[in-house]
């Protein structure tokens, strides 16, 4: 490794650390906010509310809360 | 499925939900390969190891662009043909849009300081990139300020469709101007001026960012359908208790 490699070196890891941390960032915000918003629906549809045109397909919260019920 | 099918956002749902583990998978080998490709890709002979920086600074770049370029074809779907699914797609793009974004100029700054010996000037090129992000930034304020869906896209619509704009400017910027960013190398006239050794990585990495992009954009938008029928729901729950 030269010293020009070691000079460049914190920049190159610093750009691939702030993709990975831009990249968990995302996936983070995308998975927790699906959980948040499945559970939000499967609660509102366990207390028999339900859009007049609901047909939620299999294995979505409809379905989930007519099998718990 | 044909394709006026995904339209109806129960039927999008159901794509959605059986294409997002599909596409999470690819995203993660082909983002793998282009890692391993990066890594291993040699030196350029006048930036040394830092060329390392623009597998992920160009991919950034060109997500960021062509994420607006959506956002500007879903502006026209809610204004123009008012499709039930436009205003979804570009709300849900948004935030992933503005984080390419914000990655290109991070890893351009990074790739800045010991190539140009700064972290940032005001060149036509940074300066049009850094309005991208202010745009962006923009578009998820007028989602998050206006409580109305249907207002908050028509506004967000006309500030997309005012913001491409932009677009333009970014890509012709190096030509128009006299800038230290460096001129258009790989999508130019008479070829690319980049050696297959490191081109092939960096479409590599492109395709990977691509594809990262679609899945996130995906997903995303599964989530903006729920939280609409989540906010139904307790419009109805409001309604029946009053």
């Amino acid at each position: 490794m030269t010293t020009e490699h070691i000079a460049h070196l914190p920049f190159i890891v610093g750009s691939y650390a702030a993709a990975g941390v831009v990249i968990a960032v995302l996936i983070a915000w995308v998975t927790l906010d699906f959980r948040a918003q499945r559970r939000a629906l499967t609660e509102l549809e366990a207390r028999g509310l339900t859009r007049r045109s609901a047909s939620a397909p299999a294995g979505w919260p409809m379905s989930e809360a007519k099998e718990k019920a | 499925m044909p394709i006026i099918d995904l339209a109806n956002p129960s039927r999008f749902l159901s794509f959605a939900n059986r294409a997002i583990p599909w596409l999470g998978g690819v995203t993660v080998i082909v983002l793998a390969f282009g890692l391993n490709q990066a890594i291993s890709a040699p030196d350029d002979y006048q930036q040394g190891a830092t060329v390392k920086i623009m597998y992920l600074h160009v991919p950034s770049a060109w997500l960021g662009m062509l994420c607006w370029g959506l956002m500007t074809v879903a502006a026209l779907g809610t204004l123009v043909w008012r499709h039930p699914l436009a205003d979804v797609a570009a709300k849900a793009a948004a935030p992933i849009g503005a984080a390419f974004t914000l990655l290109c100029l991070v890893t351009g700054s990074l790739w800045g300081r010991p190539e140009w010996g700064t972290y940032w000037v005001w060149d036509a090129r940074l300066t049009s990139e850094l309005v991208l992000l202010l745009l962006y930034l923009g578009v998820i304020a007028v989602w998050r300020t206006v409580e109305d869906p249907s207002r908050a896209a028509r506004a967000a619509a006309i500030l997309t469709l005012v913001g491409a704009i932009d677009l333009p400017i970014i890509k012709f910027s190096v030509d128009w101007w006299n800038t230290l960013h460096q001129g258009a190398s790989v999508f130019r006239l008479g070829g690319s001026t980049i050696y297959p050794t490191m081109l092939i990585p960096l479409l590599v990495m492109a395709v990977a960012f691509t594809l990262l992009f679609a899945t996130l954009h995906l997903a995303a938008m599964r989530n903006e359908i729920l939280r609409r029928r989540v906010r139904t729901l307790r419009l109805m729950q409001a309604s029946a208790a009053t």
